[in-house]
């Protein structure tokens, strides 16, 4: 149901982030991506396992743009197949700690007193933490799975969300609709979802994209210290690990993974700071 | 303070405890011939045979005397010595980095707030966000090749050259510089585009004060406007970042002491970790997280200071 006031406020939104000329950039990069990654096996000329004894460490070149790995492997192969990796990462770990930021968020805000209080407790407990040490710690104690890499990414990743949640919420509870429905005889749920949830949606859209270009670089750094995505699983991280043994010979290696990490997260960063500019009310000029 | 703490010590025995398998198995797997008494034998030296909340109370118990056990490593050191020995260096480093790291960055966000819309602001926006979005160990890789390994100019790994012990001191000390300045600008760099970001913001908002409209109204010079009246309202926010900062400081230390061979607590850490060194990793986690916690405790008592607003109570 799309009501006369809210397809406005869509107008206003995508007026503001079309003229974002960093946030179009970034999306078109995101879809690009995007893209490729679906494409991976039908454009790339080599599999992303193919070994290839005879041509080591060989440089870019026409048969191989980024060169090859130490086993061989193209290097441009693997990086589109790390594509899919980053990506999966990104979204599930993102999507994991926006879902538990704002289901805390919006009951800490929404009951407050004491249930508010053990949650906020927890939440500075959690802050306290090197997130990297705990994921690094989790991860090696349970064994590397790509899967294992989402979802601690994503539990140690909640805490900002449920923060913004909350503060939104807690504004949003004491305006003069809510008191409305309430007396209207909603109940608590039916509060919380149908009319509070909506109006607090655009810090946690933020979060969300922030996130995504947040556990990317988790995951980077995880499978580069060799605790990530397990090889031979191609991802970016992991690429790098080789540069870093071979970087007096083969500099490809390290230069063109990393390339891809930081276009990769700069573009979600860009496409974050669009939306985040496209409805901060106080930017209204 | 104390249930905070309580709290870090049980999240992080719940974390530890939740992995499968134990850490007598690590060593059994390693030597085929340890039989089953000789196994029972090693979990109750470790206390493993107990049930779990015995084990908590236990290390809680032994924590609040600063007993953190021993490791599990080869010699069965005492944690408590074996961290004290890693933490002056991971320290020092990160205090270095965190310093230079605002002295760049808050000049950087205050010129491009001052400068809202030039080609500066623009151009530090640009750099901010390439910033962000560089992956800190590739930064370290690529400085290594350009300056370790091209150039030849710096030293890629360690703290010391070899035969530093036969140096005069200002010789090694010149040479600990040396070694010093790869990880310190990685470090460093690992926040400053944030930093700079936020000082830019914070200032933005103080500008915009009703305060620096009656500044700049009762005919003050702008330069007095800025930096009698706005930067010190400014600077405030960023006391608590530097709190903040700790937690993030101490986990990319994992990341740069592992490429830079840096015989720091990051690199205890990693390697307690792929040792399955259970003391060990428990306790670098409670001491990392209570660090952070005596940073925030530090960044509170600043703000007091400089804010007179807390300081008498009427914040």
């Amino acid at each position: 149901m799309t009501t006369v006031k809210e397809s406005f406020f869509y107008q206003v939104f995508w007026t503001r982030f079309r003229t974002n000329r960093f946030a179009i950039t970034g999306g078109v990069v995101v879809i690009l991506l995007f893209f490729l990654s679906l494409l991976a096996p039908y454009i790339t000329p080599y599999g992303p396992d193919d070994l290839d004894l005879f041509h080591v460490l060989m440089p870019p070149s026409s048969a191989h743009w980024f060169g090859t790995d130490d086993l061989g492997r193209d290097v441009l192969t693997r990086m589109i197949h790390g594509a899919t990796i980053s990506l999966k990462v990104g979204f599930v770990a993102a999507g994991i700690a926006v879902i538990i930021g704002t289901v805390i968020g919006l009951v800490s805000g929404y009951y407050f007193g004491w249930v508010d209080n053990i949650l906020m407790r927890f939440v500075d407990i959690m802050l306290c933490f090197p997130t990297f040490f705990l994921i690094l710690a989790v991860i090696a104690f349970l064994g590397q799975s790509i899967w294992y890499i989402m979802i601690i990414i994503g539990l140690t990743g909640w805490m900002g969300v449920a923060r913004l949640v909350r503060a939104e919420v807690l504004s949003i509870r004491e305006r003069d609709y809510i008191m409305a429905v309430r007396a209207l005889g909603a109940g608590d749920l039916r509060i919380i979802f149908r009319h509070i949830l909506p109006n607090a949606m655009s810090p946690v859209l933020v979060s969300a994209t922030l996130g995504v270009a947040g556990a990317i670089l988790t995951e980077s750094a995880l499978s580069f210290l060799g605790i990530g995505v397990p090889p031979p699983t191609p991802s970016w991280g992991n690429i790098l690990t080789s540069g870093k043994d071979y970087i007096e010979f083969a500099w490809w290696l390290t230069l063109y993974p990393g390339l891809a990490i930081t276009v990769t997260v700069l573009a979600y960063y860009l496409v974050g700071e669009g939306i985040r500019d496209a409805l901060d009310p106080r930017l209204n000029r | 303070m104390i249930p905070l703490f309580l709290g870090i010590t049980l999240i992080t025995f719940v974390v530890i405890h939740i992995a499968p398998g134990e850490p007598v198995e690590m060593q059994i797997a390693m030597n085929p011939k340890v039989t089953a008494e000789a196994r029972e034998r090693l979990r109750k030296f470790y206390g493993l045979d107990k049930p779990l909340y015995v084990q908590y109370a236990v290390w809680v118990k032994k924590l609040a005397m600063l007993d953190f056990g021993r490791s599990f490593a080869p010699g069965n050191r005492p944690v408590v010595d074996r961290i004290k020995e890693r933490i002056p260096v991971t320290l020092s480093l990160n205090i270095i980095a965190l310093i230079i790291e605002f002295g760049v960055a808050i000049p950087i966000g205050i010129l491009a707030a001052i400068r809202r819309d030039t080609l500066f602001d623009k151009g530090m926006t640009v750099f901010v966000f390439i910033g962000f979005a560089v992956p800190t160990f590739w930064l370290a890789l690529l400085l290594m090749y350009l300056f370790g390994v091209k150039l030849g100019w710096l030293p890629i790994s360690g703290l010391h050259s070899m035969g530093s012990e036969g140096f005069t001191r200002i010789h090694w000390f010149l040479d600990l510089l040396k070694h010093l300045i790869l990880p310190v600008s990685v470090a460093a760099f690992g926040s400053l585009a944030g930093l700079s970001r936020y000082m830019r913001s914070t200032m933005l908002d103080v500008i915009r004060q009703d305060y620096i409209t009656t500044a700049r109204a009762k005919g003050l010079p702008e330069r007095a406007v800025i930096f009698r009246h706005a930067l010190r309202n400014a600077l405030l926010p960023v006391i608590t970042l530097l709190g903040l900062s700790v937690p993030g400081l101490i986990g990319g230390s994992v990341i740069f002491e592992t490429i830079f061979a840096i015989p720091g607590m990051g690199q205890l850490f990693y390697g307690g970790v792929m040792a399955r060194d259970y003391p060990l990793v428990m306790g670098i986690l409670v001491i990392g997280a209570g660090l952070t916690l005596a940073g925030n405790l530090l960044a509170d008592v600043g703000y007091a200071m400089a804010d007179p607003r807390i300081r008498h109570g009427k914040g």
